[in-house]
């Protein structure tokens, strides 16, 4: 058996049924059963990413707010060209979601009991990783590029809100390829939850949707 | 009560140690108290400071002794400089809406019960449960730090508007280093606080016990969910926000400065910022604050009045619906506190609207309440005065929200007392007696002692008296013109006024003195106080059907069955006039009777 832990069955939905006014009414449990039957709960890991999803957005879209707001607010903002390595960064951050998807269903694959010999099913994790750090790491050329310019955090707003940006969607990624490393070692430890494993790719494809849109942002704005 | 596999994921194994007990505890129910000993230290920090300002205002130039011990600089000779005025100011401001009125009804109570009141283990993530307390607390000390950093503490106000909030130095004492240290702290304080959400949320949706439906959850429950998902939308944008101002003061962007400006003779190197951003991004979250303050206390309050009333409210899916309208609508009614601030007068209409239509929801609770008081035969206890308490401060500060809320009236009264009386009676005072009708209500099941009934009641009406006295004349200075944020009062008009600031300072510190009783009987009965039965208050919740107090894993190891609604009272069955939510007991109510 190639891991050890698995969610709970689906014991079936049944419709809730309340008086909805704390007490008012229909207080007798009928046939002594409670009434509001849910024996199955979605994982915790599932419904956390998704509330971590949208704390990260409203960051976002506070940031965004703020560089619509700064740009409008004066003249002093000087537009540039985005490096072309974040162009490579974006087809790279891409490829990663797609090897994700393929690792994602290796994994559940193999935790299903189903082994595929010679074929680790951490590979593709692996190479998820792999392009994730080569995203980090075209980030910083596309920074250093820019500092070659001479534009730096404070030259111009529009560099500010560059760096901000760039700077602050690198950290979410790190926290992705963290979240990667930590399914990798519980997979190897035979101990991978699948909604572990669920959260963490949903989590790094938000990542990856979140820099298009940034991308789009600031090629538009700047 | 029988065994769910479905819970695994919350399971961790039993603290060893005292480290693990007590210190770095995973258990929710150490976290929350952790929480609330943070906030007891933080409103007693704030209080003092309050007081030091109060005797400031009712007589100018008086020696404080030991005053000096605080700040050289900001009091030489005892005598506070209009700046440390400013600078203390600030500090309460910011101790008493973070780390207080956010801290203890939120995440303290919330913490120690909500996993309870569902039926849970503990909360699904409880390592960043612990990290959002020790994060909490990290922030605490990083503030307080500024207190012995430089020139001391920030003098911008809670609010801490731009450009003071990002000029550095040049601004005055505090606004360099110290404007560092608060943005830090709250952008900390913000992290925290998601993480806690986080586990607010994922707790109340995937951890309910069996019959556990959403609307069997009490009104605490709900209170703290609702409050959870505000959290997540406010701390999310204020937390960028500050490092905006970190970044113009050590980076040197210029976010929030604009071009041209001249402070002390200086003209700023930073250029084209925008004030009014600051502002947007600053209410954007600290409307909705105010609703993070007070939406705990309407559940506390709605819980603890439903259980002395001995009969359910007239609705509970109303007040739930009303409490999340309030979520809702709090974000989109910041505005009002940026009608003075140079912004488009047709966006001031814009904001004006929503801000009178959430009064609905909230009067609408407190019809609910009052409606269910009604001939109801209420248990007079601590915790009930309290929970009555709360309604009248929220009421009483809640009306004069009417005429801050039409921007005609608040351009007149925006800068005056009117606006300090107003949020500190309807945020402040209201939502700390949500807190003391928790503590004296929930103290049996977190401690396995009672509180003394007598010094509670005592504690309770000096503390409502006193908050009148102090609070009410705010409204009155308001009316009079008597502009806020001054350390004196030496313009002609204004001298008459400051026998009522007397007043209100010898209120303030009579009040304060009060709280002491509260201190009192809080440390002496949880070593001395008499013994407590696993439900004191014969109520129905979950946390009631627990041994007192809870152990580590809150149910022994199983998980309760729920049966009924949060609020069976007024009825007959075999423990009395209410059943228990885990009880199967099947009872009949006077209405089916009918």
């Amino acid at each position: 058996m190639a891991t050890t832990v698995h969610e709970p069955p689906q014991t079936g939905l049944r419709r809730e049924r309340d008086s909805g006014n704390g007490g008012w009414r229909n207080l007798v449990p009928a046939d002594g059963d409670p009434r509001a039957v849910r024996d199955y709960s979605p994982p915790p890991a599932s419904t956390g990413i998704w509330v971590v999803v949208y704390a990260i957005t409203m960051t976002f879209a506070a940031l965004t707010s703020a560089l619509i707001v700064r740009k409008g607010s004066s003249l002093d903002w000087q537009s540039f060209t985005l490096p072309s390595v974040l162009y490579l960064n974006t087809a790279l951050i891409l490829c990663s979601s797609v090897t994700l998807e393929i690792a994602r269903r290796r994994v559940a694959t193999f935790m299903g009991g189903i082994t595929i010999p010679g074929e680790s099913p951490a590979r593709w994790l692996y190479i998820t990783l792999v392009f994730g750090l080569l995203f980090v790491t075209g980030q910083y050329v596309a920074w250093s590029r820019l500092r070659a310019e001479g534009l730096y955090l404070a030259t111009n707003p529009s560099s500010s809100f560059f760096y901000l940006l760039t700077a602050a969607h690198v950290l979410h990624v790190l926290g992705g390829l963290a979240g990667l490393l930590y399914v990798i070692a519980k997979l190897r430890k035979s101990e991978l939850r699948r909604s572990t494993l669920d959260a963490a790719s949903r989590y790094w494809h938000f990542v990856d949707l979140l820099w298009v849109y940034l991308l789009l942002l600031l090629w538009m704005k700047l | 009560m029988h065994d769910v596999s479905a819970h695994a994921a919350q399971h961790h194994a039993p603290p060893q140690g005292f480290i693990r007990k007590h210190v770095f505890s995973l258990d929710h129910k150490v976290i929350g108290k952790q929480y609330y000993g943070l906030a007891l230290v933080a409103v007693f920090v704030g209080m003092v400071l309050s007081w030091i300002m109060r005797l400031h205002l009712g007589w100018t130039n008086l020696a404080i002794p030991g005053l000096h011990l605080l700040s050289k600089t900001g009091a030489p000779g005892d005598i506070m400089t209009p700046e440390y005025y400013l600078q203390l100011m600030t500090m309460h401001g910011t101790i008493m809406v973070f780390f207080v009125l956010t801290t203890a009804p939120f995440a303290a109570f919330g913490n120690y019960f909500l996993p309870i009141q569902v039926g849970a283990e503990d909360m699904p993530f409880p390592r960043f449960n612990m990290m959002s307390f020790w994060v909490t607390f990290t922030a605490f000390i990083v503030l307080m730090a500024s207190f012995f950093v430089g020139d001391g503490p920030t003098l911008g106000g809670w609010t801490q508007y731009a450009p003071l909030n990002a000029v550095g130095s040049v601004g005055g004492p505090g606004q360099g280093r110290g404007v560092v240290l608060w943005a830090a702290s709250i952008a900390i304080f913000c992290v925290g606080q998601l993480l806690g959400s986080l586990n607010f949320i994922t707790t109340t949706l995937d951890l309910r016990v069996k019959g556990m439906s959403l609307m069997r959850l009490p009104l605490t429950a709900w209170g703290w969910f609702i409050t959870s998902c505000m959290g997540l939308t406010a701390f999310a944008v204020l937390m960028p926000a500050c490092i905006l101002v970190i970044l113009d003061h050590v980076a040197g962007t210029s976010f929030f400065v604009p071009s041209n400006l001249v402070i002390n003779d200086q003209l700023q190197p930073h250029s084209g910022g925008s004030t009014l951003l600051w502002q947007h991004l600053f209410w954007f979250f600290g409307h909705p604050e105010v609703y993070i303050a007070i939406v705990p206390g309407m559940g506390i309050v709605s819980h603890v009045l439903v259980t002395n009333m001995r009969r359910p409210l007239l609705s509970h899916r109303v007040i739930i619906a009303c409490m999340g309208s309030i979520a809702i609508l709090s974000y989109m009614v910041y505005g009002h506190h940026m009608f003075v601030s140079g912004m488009n007068p047709f966006s001031s209409l814009a904001f004006s609207f929503p801000t009178l239509i959430i009064t609905i929801p909230a009067t609408i609770i407190v019809l609910m309440w009052v409606g269910s008081l009604y001939g109801s035969r209420l248990r007079i206890n601590t915790a009930s005065l309290f929970a009555l308490g709360f309604i009248s401060m929220f009421v009483s500060g809640g009306v004069s929200g009417f005429f801050l809320a039409q921007p005609s009236i608040d351009i007149m009264l925006h800068a005056t007392y009117f606006v300090v009386g107003h949020f500190h009676m309807v945020m402040a005072v209201a939502a700390i007696f949500g807190i003391f009708s928790g503590t004296y209500f929930w103290f049996p099941k977190m401690t396995g002692r009672m509180m003394n009934e007598t010094l509670g009641k005592i504690h309770f009406w000096l503390s409502f008296v006193g908050a009148y006295c102090i609070f009410m004349p705010f409204h009155y200075l308001g009316i009079a013109a008597n502009v806020r944020r001054y350390q004196a009062f030496v313009d002609d008009y204004l001298q008459p006024l400051i026998p009522v600031h007397k007043f209100i300072t010898v209120a303030a510190i009579a009040t304060g003195i009060a709280q002491f009783i509260f201190l009192y009987n809080l440390i002496h009965s949880r070593y001395w106080g008499k013994t407590a039965p696993d439900n004191p208050w014969e109520a129905t919740s979950l946390e009631w059907s627990t041994p007192t107090p809870p152990p580590f894993d809150n149910f022994g190891g199983k998980h309760p069955v729920v049966y009924h609604d949060p609020y069976q009272y007024g009825l007959k069955s075999s423990t009395g006039d209410y059943v228990m939510q885990a009880s199967p007991e099947q009872v009949a109510t006077e209405h089916d009777e009918k």
